[in-house]
């Protein structure tokens, strides 16, 4: 056996039951690496005690054979999760010192289930960014960079796939809202699900857009993403968009054959930005995918140009109203030197959120202003339909959708940084299945020219994840990604 | 028909156009979208949940039982009750707004259009429309009067479940828009859906007036608020009514603004114009779906109706055979009917209807208290009335041991014993009083037998005061008559 943090969620799990070591050992092995790590600044902070203590426990549970499905299992967690007496910012300035009285219905599920949350990781401001630049705790490196090439871990759940892809955890939990799970999961190498909007619970994760928000695992594997979600999925009666369905068995969905699937290939994802090294990974994969016995078809999602500006009206609207809270008044940052109410707003906001925040209040209040709202809001709305209509349409002769995941690898620290709108080009395959509440999945399918991982995307039926998670298992297997992690050195 | 008063000003004769947004208070345990209980006067920020408060990552849930309280309410104004609604988001900074924007209903309401009919005083009824109710959270509350530097929030009211009932604009005066907002008050208590208290702001009222001259087109209309009670709002509808006339008749425009009404000046005041008011910036709420409510729970609801007050008073006229007037004023309030209704089994329903509308609600009126308040009960009162009708005491002496009950507490038998106010009638004692008075008068027998029969009522006074007022008048009346005739 290789080092304890080689092992992802399963082999965890298999290792603790076979006692091959203590969840103490693991959690200890983390944080070590986690304080070693100088670089990457992945974690935004850390509870080595809080996190030892839960391990001790865990290994008592074990003791007595009351194992719980996740039991002793590390995981890091985005810091736009409230977790109860520990801080929480969502990397945000004005949410400075802000520690919830709460836990968030996710990360209950996920202690409950004998999880162990090993720290909160950075994340772009409020989940608004894809580059993880935007985080008040400083940028985040990807784990891929090489010399001077300082690359972005991509965003907004950064800090996530980063500690995912360097093993400093063994799995992570992200939020998506137009690709923040699958957009960094395809930068660092490693898997991204976010499940159908309604899978899991809102309550209690820092909102960004309520419409959108999900959210989801960030693995190492098909099966490792798998055995997360379904212990943080479910109904809640707090959160009146979770849905009331059964969550059915993943891990099994994982070893499911793909010889009756039909997978559709959307022509409208061809665009001219396409590097020509995700043009062949896509290439490579919809081939693997006929050699494990699917049926390949072209299909139409007429609608896909229209999504990219359709969400970026949605999403500001939302947040334009979701950020209102943040006020000064009742938590969080205030400003000095106060000289009227309109003064103590202007200033704790101008002084509390960052440049992009800032940029998509502005977005928001704008398109839902009176005069505008039918020509923005209320049409990007429509669009929303349409997009959803595409799918439906779609999904009435396929089973899954594959497309990449970004238009090309992961770019440099600052390249992008000033330039929003090249910026937001990058979500423009993972956004239209976030504007129809699907689930969708990235995996590791390869690498660019520059040793860069290139994720491939799948997109399913509304809480068909099933579907989603065998497709994916074959392009895994077929991909043998872990090969080029060795051979880059991510991995010993 | 109803006869609105008009306006006279230097020029023309003037009519108001009046409509009324009323915002109701549900009755209800806890909040719209949270489990904090919904009470009056409680320490302040002690009923506050973390959605209350606007934490991060909060999320409202709707509260059934507030949805439950509209469509009733939706019922009772004879609405149509929407089977799909939606909540939207009305963005507007504020300290006692902790979310940032309120979880209201705009654009599809729960209760569209509906109407009631007011009484007027001249007795005629008028049909008033409403446009639509909607359910939507209340704010805190600021309070900037306690520290010369520091403001204070209280969030026990942020998420109370508010009905905004808003009325077209049907009423012509004042007087219209005090018997709208009086019926209202009086439906929303049969119904038990708002306590319709005042003073406590549970039931708050803006209104819209315009004017115009006869049969023109709708005039400017202004805003107002802070209008506090009914009388209030009368009078600042009166006030505003006149102001615009002023400025229209100096040939000047009125401007479509908010104003504030200052019940110490009584006078309205500017506080927004149509320029600095807020762009609101409403959409459908993300956090919650669009509302569905069943055909068959809408039906439930309205079976679950008690009686309103129309049908009330039509009852209580052929029930009882009561005049208009007294079961309109005795049906204003369920608690009033509900009391009347205990009294009078087994009583003679004119005497009791009389006796509780002049007496018993002259003296809550008096005192300001309400019927909840009331010291006197109604078994209580009935022993009362009991007491005047076998003739035990004078209606008079009943009124001082009703007075006896209400200021210093006890029952009337207890009360008519221990003070001896027993009537006294019996004839040969009366007789005998009676001959005494005649004896010692001889001047005035003389008189009243040369035909001044004034006098008579001088000689029953002369038995009532050897009596201490407890002779029984009637047959003080009757012995008088048949002895000064010998």
């Amino acid at each position: 056996m290789g080092k304890l943090s080689d092992l992802g969620v399963e082999e965890v799990i298999n290792g603790l039951s076979n006692k091959s070591f203590s969840a103490k050992e693991l959690v200890q092995t983390y944080i070590d690496k986690i304080l070693e790590d100088k670089i990457l600044n992945a974690f935004v902070r850390v509870n080595p005690e809080k996190s030892l203590k839960n391990a001790e426990l865990s290994d008592d549970r074990r003791k007595r054979n009351k194992v719980l499905p996740l039991d002793g299992v590390p995981i890091a967690v985005k810091d736009i999760f409230c977790t109860k007496n520990e801080e929480t910012n969502a990397s945000s300035k004005i949410l400075e010192n802000f520690v919830p009285q709460y836990e968030s219905t996710v990360t209950r599920k996920l202690l409950e289930s004998g999880g162990i949350i090993i720290g909160k990781t950075s994340m772009d401001e409020f989940a608004m960014g894809s580059s993880n630049e935007t985080s008040n705790n400083g940028v985040v490196l990807n784990p891929w960079s090489k010399g001077e090439k300082k690359l972005v871990p991509g965003g907004s759940s950064g800090g996530s796939a980063a500690a995912v892809s360097a093993r400093l955890c063994s799995a992570a939990l992200g939020t998506d809202t137009g690709g923040s799970i699958r957009q960094p999961a395809s930068f660092c190498g490693v898997v991204g699900l976010k499940p159908t909007y309604g899978r899991c619970s809102r309550w209690g994760i820092i909102a960004f857009a309520s419409s959108l928000d999900q959210a989801g695992p960030i693995a190492r594997s098909v099966r490792d993403a798998a055995i997360i979600l379904e212990q943080i999925s479910g109904f809640d009666t707090m959160d009146s968009t979770s849905v009331d369905k059964k969550v059915p068995n993943l891990l099994t969905a994982c070893s499911q054959s793909i010889k009756e699937k039909t997978i559709g290939i959307p022509g409208e994802y061809q665009i001219s930005g396409l590097s020509d090294d995700v043009r062949n990974i896509w290439k490579q994969g919809i081939e693997w995918l006929k050699s494990a016995g699917a049926n390949i078809i072209d299909i139409s999602l007429p609608h896909t140009p229209y999504a990219l500006p359709a969400y970026y009206i949605v999403a500001p609207a939302e947040a334009s109203a979701n950020l209102a809270r943040y006020d000064g008044i009742k938590y969080g940052f205030r400003a000095n030197n106060i000289t009227s109410l309109d003064d103590l707003y202007s200033k704790t906001r101008s002084e509390g959120f960052g440049a992009e925040v800032k940029r998509r209040i502005l977005i928001g209040t704008y398109v839902l202003s009176a005069g505008y709202y039918d020509a923005y809001y209320l049409k990007a709305q429509k669009v929303r339909t349409k997009i959803v209509q595409d799918f439906n349409i779609a999904f009435e002769k396929c089973d899954a959708i594959l497309t990449p995941t970004t238009p090309a690898g992961a770019f440099e620290i600052g390249e992008k940084s000033h330039n929003p709108v090249e910026m937001y080009l990058n979500d423009i395959f993972t956004v239209p299945a976030s504007l129809a509440g699907l689930p969708a999945i990235s995996l590791p399918s390869g690498l660019d020219n520059n040793k860069r991982p290139l994720g491939l995307q799948l997109i399913g039926r509304p809480f068909d994840e099933e579907s989603i998670l065998s497709v994916a298992s074959v392009l895994e297997d077929s991909a043998n990604f872990r090969s080029m992690e060795i051979e880059q050195g991510i991995v010993s | 028909m109803s006869n609105p008063i008009k306006l006279k000003g230097e020029k023309f004769l003037w009519e108001m156009v009046i409509g009324l947004e009323v915002h109701a208070q549900v009755k209800c345990k806890s909040k719209l979208f949270s489990g904090a209980a919904c009470d009056f006067g409680a320490e302040p920020n002690s009923l506050v949940s973390f959605v209350d408060a606007a934490m991060p990552g909060m999320l409202p849930v709707i509260n059934k039982e507030a949805v439950n309280q509209a469509i009733k309410t939706g019922h009772a104004l004879n609405a149509k009750i929407n089977e799909i609604s939606v909540f939207d988001r009305k963005n507007y900074f504020y300290p006692d707004l902790p979310q940032g924007y309120q979880i209201s209903q705009f654009k599809s309401p729960i209760v569209g259009e509906g109407w009631i009919d007011i009484s007027l005083e001249d007795g005629s009824s008028k049909r008033v429309e409403i446009e639509r109710l909607h359910l939507e959270q209340d704010a805190g509350k600021s309070t900037h009067d306690q520290d010369p530097n520091l403001s204070f929030i209280d969030l026990n009211r942020s998420g109370i479940p508010l009905m905004e009932i808003v009325s077209k604009p049907d009423m012509r005066d004042w007087k219209e828009a005090g018997a709208y907002l009086r019926k209202l008050r009086s439906i929303v208590r049969y119904i038990d859906t708002c306590d319709g208290n005042m003073d406590e702001g549970s039931l708050r009222c803006d209104a819209n007036v315009s004017v115009r001259t006869e049969g023109d087109v709708l005039g400017t209309r202004c805003e107002l608020k802070n209008l506090n009670s009914v009388k209030f709002m009368m009078k600042a509808i009166e006030f505003e009514a006149n102001r615009q006339i002023e400025v229209l008749e100096g040939g000047e425009k009125v401007e479509q603004e908010t104003r504030l009404y200052d019940p110490n000046k009584n006078e309205t005041r500017s506080m927004r114009s149509k320029e600095e008011a807020h762009d609101y910036r409403y959409f459908p709420d993300p956090d919650l779906l669009p509302l569905h409510v069943d055909l068959q729970r809408i039906n439930r609801l309205k079976k679950e109706l008690p009686e309103l007050p129309d049908k009330k008073k039509e009852r209580f006229e052929k029930e009882y055979n009561l005049s208009s007037y007294d079961a309109g004023v005795l049906t204003a309030d369920i608690q009033h009917a509900n009391f009347f209704e205990k009294v009078v089994v087994g009583r003679n329903v004119k005497f009791t209807a009389n006796w509780i509308i002049t007496n018993f609600f002259g003296m809550l009126n008096d005192l300001g208290k309400s019927i909840d308040e009331s010291p006197v009960d109604s078994e209580q009162l009935g022993e009362l009335l009991d007491l005047i009708q076998d003739g035990t005491i004078s209606g008079r002496t009943a009124k001082d041991v009703f007075e006896e009950m209400f200021t210093k507490g006890g029952n009337a038998r207890q009360i008519v014993e221990s003070k001896g106010l027993k009537q006294i009638s019996n004839t040969d004692e009366l007789e005998k009083m009676v001959k005494d008075v005649i004896d010692e008068n001889n001047k005035q027998v003389e008189q009243y037998r040369s035909g001044n029969e004034k006098l008579l009522g001088w000689f029953v006074g002369q038995v009532m005061k050897k009596t201490g007022g407890t002779a029984n008048p009637k047959i003080v009346n009757e012995v008088i008559l048949r002895l000064l005739k010998n």
